[in-house]
Formats: C-alpha cells, sequence, structure tokens
C-alpha cells in the first residue's frame, strides 16, 4: 500500500510542480542587485575604510606624534617620526602608513586620544602600482581634507557607543 | 520570373537558397537572444537582474559575446586528432540546422513537405550525439572522453521513450508529415488527450538536448565542461549554438506534436486574426520558458539515476500509454483515415 502510494504520489509530479511554482513566484519578486558602480549599498558609520588624518577647524592638524597608533597597529603598517616645530609644539615630520600591510583593524583610531587618525567611509581607493598604496602625511591629510565633513558626522554618530 | 524560379535549374537552387537563409537567420538570431533569455530568467529567479550594461536592457549582450567568441584564438590540443576535432563542432551545428527543413512554420510554410518529417526528424536527432562522441574521443581528454560516454548512453535512452511517444500521437494522426500532425489537432491539441505523454515527451527533449537536470554530459562542478573542455573560440560557439538551436528545434517539436503547432488556441475570430506564424513563435516560446524555469528550478540528476527514470520509468509508461491508446482508438473506432 506504502509502495502503491509512494508511485502514485511520484508520477503526479507534485513535488517538481510545488519547486516550479517557488521559482515561478521568485521570478516576479523584487530584485536585489545593486547596480554598482552607480548604486552603493549603506555603509555603517564605524565601517573602516581608507585612512585619513584630520585638522581642527583652524587649519592646524590634530596629531600630537604621540606614537600610540604606531605602538599598537599589528601590522605595523604606520612608521612616526617626530620633533618639535619652530613654536615649540610637538608634531610629526613624518607619518607612513603601508596600505598594503594594514588589516583595516580600527586599533589605529581607537588608540587616537585626539581623534586624528581615522578610517573613512571610502572603500575605492585601489591603484595600479604597488607605490601608490605607501601612504605618506601629506596623502593622509589631503584624505582628511577631502572627507573632513562626512568624517565627522560619523563620528558624532557612533560618539554615543564609544 | 515565376517560371524562372520554378521551372530552371538554377532559379529552383537560388529560391532554394532564399528559402533556407528566410529561416536560418531569424532562428540564429534567436538562439542569440535565447542565450540572453536564459541569463536573464535564470538571474531573475535567483533575484538578480541579469545582464543589464550593453545596450538598452543589456540587449547587445548576445552580438557581444559573439564577437568575444570569433576574437579568441583556436586551441587545438596537440594530443587531438585534429581533423575529427574541428568536424565534431560542424557536425553538431549543421545537423542543428538540417532539422528545420521539415519543421512547418505556418500553413505550407516549410523547406520540404515530405511525407516522411518526423522520421527524418528522429534520424537527425539521433545524429546529433555523433558530433558529440567525436568530440569526446578527438579532444583527447578525459573530462571530454567521460562527458562523451555519458552524453551518448543518455541520449540513446531517451530516444527510445521517445519514439513511443512519437508512435502515439502517429497512432492519432495516421500520418509521418508534420504538417499533417498539426492540421489533425484543429478539434483539439493532443497536449489534452495525451496529457501524461506530453509530460514524457518534454522531459525526454530535456534528456536528449542535455539540459539541466539531465546536463549531465557537461556538468560543470563534476567533469568541467564534459565534451567540449578542450574546445575554444568559434568551435565552442558552435557546439554552443548547435545546442541551443537543438532547444529551439525540441520546443518546436513539442509545439507541433502536442500544442498544435500553428493554430490559435481557439477557433474563433479574434484569435484567427493573428496570423499562424506569431503563433508557432509564441508557442516556441513559451516552451522554452519552461526549458530555462526547469534549469533554475532542478538539481542535477545523478547517473543511475537518469538511466533508471529512462528505462524503468519512461519507458514502460510510454509503452503502456501506446497500447491504451491503440486499444482506444480501435476499440471506439476514432482510427484516422480508415
Amino acid at each position: 500500500m506504502a509502495f502503491l502510494d509512494r508511485t502514485a504520489r511520484s508520477l503526479v509530479l507534485g513535488e517538481l510542480a510545488a519547486g516550479m511554482w517557488l521559482t515561478l513566484r521568485y521570478f516576479f519578486r523584487p530584485k536585489v542587485t545593486i547596480n554598482y558602480p552607480y548604486e552603493k549599498g549603506p555603509i555603517s558609520p564605524r565601517f573602516k575604510g581608507e585612512h585619513a588624518l584630520r585638522r581642527y577647524p583652524n587649519g592646524e592638524e590634530r596629531c600630537i606624534a604621540c606614537k600610540l597608533c604606531e605602538a599598537i597597529c599589528p601590522a605595523q603598517a604606520i612608521t612616526i617620526e617626530a620633533e618639535p616645530r619652530e613654536d615649540g609644539s610637538r608634531r610629526t615630520t613624518r607619518y607612513d602608513i603601508d596600505m598594503t600591510k594594514c588589516i583595516y583593524c580600527g586599533l589605529c583610531e581607537e588608540a587616537c586620544p585626539v581623534d586624528a587618525i581615522v578610517e573613512g567611509p571610502n572603500f575605492e581607493f585601489a591603484t595600479e602600482t604597488r607605490e601608490e598604496l605607501m601612504y605618506n602625511k601629506d596623502k593622509l591629510l589631503e584624505n582628511g581634507d577631502r572627507w573632513e565633513p562626512e568624517l565627522a558626522r560619523r563620528l558624532e554618530l557612533d560618539a554615543p557607543y564609544r | 520570373m515565376y517560371d524562372f524560379f520554378h521551372n530552371t535549374n538554377i532559379g529552383l537552387v537560388i529560391l532554394t537558397f532564399i528559402e533556407a537563409l528566410a529561416l536560418l537567420v531569424p532562428l540564429l538570431i534567436g538562439v542569440a537572444y535565447l542565450t540572453y533569455a536564459e541569463r536573464k530568467v535564470l538571474a531573475a529567479m535567483q533575484l538578480r537582474k541579469g545582464p543589464n550594461v550593453v545596450g538598452p536592457f543589456g540587449l547587445w549582450q548576445p552580438f557581444a559575446d559573439a564577437l568575444k567568441m570569433l576574437m579568441k584564438e583556436t586551441i587545438i590540443p596537440s594530443g587531438s586528432n585534429r581533423l575529427l576535432f574541428l568536424m565534431a563542432p560542424m557536425l553538431t551545428f549543421a545537423l542543428a540546422m538540417v532539422a528545420w527543413a521539415v519543421i512547418p512554420v505556418d500553413d505550407g510554410w516549410v523547406g520540404a513537405d515530405i511525407n516522411v518529417g518526423i522520421l527524418y526528424l528522429f534520424a537527425i536527432s539521433s545524429l546529433g550525439v555523433y558530433g558529440i562522441i567525436i568530440a569526446g574521443w578527438a579532444s583527447n581528454s578525459k573530462y571530454a572522453f567521460l562527458g562523451a560516454m555519458r552524453s551518448a548512453a543518455q541520449m540513446v535512452s531517451y530516444e527510445v521513450s521517445m519514439g513511443f511517444v512519437l508512435v502515439t500521437v502517429l497512432l492519432c494522426v495516421g500520418s509521418l508529415n508534420l504538417s499533417d500532425i498539426v492540421r489533425a489537432q484543429h478539434t483539439v491539441w493532443f497536449c489534452v488527450p495525451l496529457f501524461p505523454m506530453f509530460i514524457v515527451f518534454f522531459i525526454s527533449a530535456l534528456a536528449e538536448t542535455n539540459r539541466s537536470p539531465f546536463d549531465l554530459p557537461e556538468g560543470e562542478s563534476e567533469i568541467v565542461a564534459g565534451f567540449f573542455v578542450e574546445y575554444s573560440s568559434m568551435s565552442f560557439a558552435l557546439f554552443f549554438l548547435g545546442e541551443y538551436a537543438n532547444m529551439f528545434l525540441m520546443s518546436a517539436l513539442t509545439t507541433i506534436l502536442f500544442l498544435g503547432g500553428w493554430l490559435a488556441p481557439f477557433n474563433v475570430e479574434p484569435f484567427t486574426w493573428i496570423p499562424g506564424v506569431i503563433w508557432f513563435i509564441l508557442k516556441i516560446c513559451v516552451v522554452l520558458f519552461v526549458f530555462l524555469w526547469v534549469r533554475a528550478t532542478f538539481p542535477r540528476y545523478r547517473y543511475d539515476q537518469l538511466m533508471r527514470l529512462g528505462w524503468k520509468v519512461f519507458l514502460p509508461l510510454s509503452l503502456l500509454w501506446l497500447v491504451i491508446t491503440a486499444g482506444a482508438l480501435m476499440a471506439f473506432g476514432w482510427l484516422p483515415n480508415t
């Protein structure tokens, strides 16, 4: 009896029809594809992308060369050299990040006491040569100037959770 | 003019050539857009968008693909049999095209209105397996060889049950001429009285064209691409075109045998205004959509399951239905041409 039941069921192709019905319903569903690079997905305020060195509103650079980021960097991607400037304040003379070494863990950002080094929302910084990924201080400050409005907004949004 | 085309040899040759082109050019464009439709339908069923970059809605994608194929280098493996290696794709492609000679697109619109049309089709589709076997053997590669073996076994198994289905239809028509088969469905399409056979025929057609879920010969996940692993460029494109043209052919055959060919679904006013060709193309499109739909839905069969389905389910089922049909036709005196 069970044999007959099973055979009859398989001959009616009920399960196949159920499967086809499912795919047909999916056929008419809205699609999830994002048409990158014309459309982009949402990014969290904590997203860890390309690095940037920020400045104060008066144009003074934030970094005080405490070297906490260099110390905490697990990939040892950051190199800092510092000496006092003419006005006696302590500033970096060299601030390099090797983006090929960086693992985007965000520890430099966490360690920084003055919110100078941050990881921004930009993830589209692919280059054609390896050398272009050895960022120096100029490049990082330029990134900071370019992304500042966005960086400030992100820090503000994330501040309640820190 | 009429005299030149119908009563002189040169005129007949030119006329035949034009007729063939008039059928094959739309067919090849259709094949190109079938690849596009396949990608779009699969994408939609997987909640993706599919090709949409080249041209409006990605409509130029098939031509971009064809150009890419033409630009590539034809690689001939050093261990292969050169002659057979190059002959196999041509054979597959030519056979897929040649079969269209007997397909009636509309009442009287047929290349060769021969009385053994269905036998011709059956013979051509059986020959198709040679292209695959030759390709698998001539490549001198183990994957290609395995693919060819699987494909040969599969096509031979499914042709048997397909043959019985054809015989069932022929019993109801009393003719081997494809146009007569369509005309016999004037009152009711054969997919209604012969519904189980329609399903068996459709599934066999899937197996015959090596389509998913019976795409073992080219099973990407097991034997790379099966019998055409070693092919590249235009020789690959010919296989590809041949395979898709075969899908077209099988859906045309399904349409003619079971879905009433060029006939309108209801023999009443608004439906009969639309020309038969349009109905024929529409029906082919519907069958092709089901081909793609099936591909999007079912996983691939295992080899032994495939063989079991062919020999232990379809063969007895179609044989039984053949006997029942023949008995019913005799008992109720419905036999045609008596």
